[in-house]
């Protein structure tokens, strides 16, 4: 275990970004709290949550994919990729760690998703225990630990220093680059922390929240289930649940025309929306029940089905913070989940 | 807290339905926590007195639920706060739902808490928010109980409130309050100070952070298209994500524009936002220009009324003046 002293972040920072760009948490105006790109002296933010997750690193919400360029009846395909840079994400919370793996099982899948296979190659995650977890979490439904985050250097951050664990090699790689400015440390700091997490994960309101009802292959159990007609009865059928869920991976491709040629693109689509899947017999999913009743089977039912029981959910509670009429997972699952969850 | 009760909205509500008036009734259901309140259909008394709630979080409003309710059989019970009125009327005016199909009750607001501002003073883990008249008590998971001033986490536009008067009703529980002199044109007026550059800075700002998720358009009244140009890919200007920084302000200034004059500054969109933007700011500003171009105009004040921007009169303002007055 790595430690460094508080009073030398800046030095750590600096020292990382070095080698690669460097995105940590920052306070912005009005509580707001978003990833920035280091640059000298920049202050880490302490909240436990950035409004957006991690994942718009690796799966942005407009990328370019490819152009075509026309001159007279020849088409060009230019394929506008670059490699991306090398760059570390610091701070990332234990649910935003494992949404990765939820969307490395969807991206990384045959056929490889090379977009986002490029950008997971060349990140580096560094994670962060959630000393503070709030009323909103509910992690531990699905089994992640608030006091193991992972990635691949798991961090912890106590009054003083933050320490590090590599967890993958990627993170013994850059850990190693930062023995300039770290020093060994015993786990004792550590050790206690973890026991104090326990403690307030313990005293959550959401701690109880069970997700043993679902799972994969429960599709019949609950896609007639009369509950849904209530659930999704005030949905407004926007899409902020899905576009700050760290999880959520659908998107639409489409094309837009500049002055030389066509500009293929693709961006995050939700299926909260009247026109997303739309083919040529129309949206399969004509109601806002059926669209509301798909996003929550996907992260409790399906998404378990096709991928040996992992949930595409991951408790970071940000739909449950920012849905426009408070509607959300936590209480579909409650409706839904039978007396486990009463 | 509200002065009017949830047991007294109960009473009203089971008597209406007993004496088969309404079939159902649209209200605030309670939630996991103190604040996340969700709107819901009650069939009964029963489901009433398990989970109906009136509160400072009961801020949604309902109005535009009408236009899909009022297409079921029966008919709908359904509370307004002074402010929802005005949004009731407008949609009214536009033929929106069927008002023989609603009962209305007015009902008074005593101003709606932003949760966002309780958990800015507090920080995490809201176990509970206990509101008094004067204050709010916040019990939380680590630092204890917090006192905070009822007054400093209202919501912006309860702030700025523009009226307690009810526009619309079938029926009145408690008493009608008055239109206020409100500052609600302030931070407009704050706007159209800047300088060009500084304005467009302060909204590129704003609007840079817009994850285009459409809560705004899809929670507020004025916005009832059955489709909306930016859903329907034979339009042209479909458009699900800002593809850069020109799409991100095309949305919503064309989105202010299409409600400019219908609008009733109802502040939805602002609350509504996962991102914070302040969207009321861009109708504000129509409807100020609207005011001093057109003398005092409130949307939705009354049902049927024709707005300044659909009418006209010899006194209107000619379109030169008002480009020349951007020239300033």
């Amino acid at each position: 275990m790595r430690k460094c002293s508080l009073s030398n972040s800046t030095a750590l920072f600096n020292k990382i970004a070095e080698n690669a760009t460097l995105y940590i948490p920052v306070d912005l105006e009005k509580g707001r709290v978003a990833y920035k790109k280091y640059a000298d002296g920049m202050k880490m933010s302490d909240a436990l949550k950035t409004d957006r997750s991690a994942k718009d690193f690796f799966f942005p919400q407009t990328e370019n994919l490819m152009e075509f360029k026309t001159e007279g009846k020849s088409i060009e395909i230019i394929d506008n990729r670059s490699e991306a840079e090398d760059f570390v994400v610091f701070g990332v919370r234990a649910c935003d760690v494992k949404s990765l793996e939820v969307l490395d099982k969807v991206f990384l899948a045959e056929p490889v998703d090379s977009y986002y296979k490029n950008r997971r190659e060349h990140g580096v995650i560094v994670s962060m225990a959630c000393t503070r977890p709030t009323e909103t979490c509910f992690c531990g439904t699905f089994g992640i630990d608030a006091s193991a985050p992972k990635g691949d250097i798991e961090c912890y951050k106590t009054d003083d220093a933050f320490y590090f664990n590599a967890v993958t090699e990627k993170g013994e790689a850059l850990l190693a680059k930062l023995d300039g400015v770290t020093e060994s440390s015993d786990e004792k700091a550590v050790n206690e922390q973890k026991e104090q997490i326990k403690k307030v994960l313990d005293k959550l309101p959401l701690k109880d929240l069970k997700a043993d009802e679902f799972g994969a292959d429960k599709t019949d159990k609950f896609f007639n289930s009369p509950e849904w007609k209530n659930l999704s009865e005030a949905c407004l059928g926007c899409g902020t649940c899905t576009f700050v869920c760290p999880t959520c991976q659908c998107y639409d491709i489409k094309d837009f025309k500049t002055n030389k040629g066509v500009q293929r693109f693709r961006c995050w689509d939700s299926c909260m929306y009247s026109d997303f899947t739309k083919m040529s017999a129309g949206q399969p999913r004509l109601t806002q029940m059926e669209r509301f009743r798909q996003r929550f089977m996907h992260k409790l039912v399906y998404f378990p089905t096709n991928n040996d029981g992992m949930f595409s959910c991951v408790g970071c509670g940000r739909c449950v913070a920012k849905c426009p009429i408070s509607m959300n997972i936590v209480k579909v699952m409650k409706t839904l989940g039978g007396k486990n969850n009463d | 807290m509200q002065k009017i009760t949830r047991e007294a909205l109960i009473e009203k509500a089971a008597a209406l339905l007993s004496e088969g008036k309404v079939d159902r009734v649209l209200g605030w259901k309670s939630g996991e926590f103190s604040y996340d309140v969700t709107p819901a259909i009650f069939n009964n008394v029963e489901e009433m007195q398990k989970d109906f709630v009136y509160g400072d979080f009961s801020g949604a409003n309902f109005s535009k639920y009408l236009v899909k309710e009022t297409k079921k059989d029966g008919k709908v019970l359904i509370f307004l706060k002074p402010c929802d009125t005005y949004s009731f009327n407008q949609l009214l005016t536009e033929h929106r739902f069927d008002r023989e199909k609603v009962y209305a009750v007015g009902i008074p607001c005593d101003g709606m808490i932003d949760e966002n501002k309780i958990k800015q003073a507090v920080g995490d883990g809201i176990l509970s928010i206990v509101s008094e008249s004067e204050t709010v008590k916040v019990e939380t998971l680590y630092d204890g109980v917090k006192e905070l001033n009822r007054a400093d986490v209202f919501s912006e536009r309860c702030l700025n409130c523009k009226s307690k008067k009810h526009v619309a009703y079938d029926e009145l529980i408690g008493e009608d309050g008055l239109v206020l002199d409100s500052n609600r044109f302030d931070e407009v007026a704050k706007l159209e100070k800047m300088t060009a550059d500084e304005r467009f800075a302060f909204w590129q700002n704003e609007l840079s952070r817009c994850i285009r998720c459409n809560a705004c358009r899809d929670i507020c009244p004025a916005c009832t298209c059955e489709k909306c140009v930016f859903d329907n890919p034979n339009s042209g200007v479909e458009n699900k994500a800002a593809a850069n920084s020109f799409e991100e302000k095309m949305f919503h200034i064309i989105r202010a524009f299409h409600v400019a004059g219908r609008c009733t500054d109802c502040g939805e969109c602002s609350r509504v936002c996962p991102q914070h933007i302040p969207l009321h700011l861009l109708n504000r500003k129509f409807i100020k220009d609207i005011n001093t171009f057109y003398g005092d105009y409130q949307a939705g004040a009354e049902v049927g009324s024709r707005a300044p921007l659909v009418n006209y009169t010899k006194e209107d303002i000619e379109p030169s003046e008002a480009v020349n007055r951007g020239d300033e």
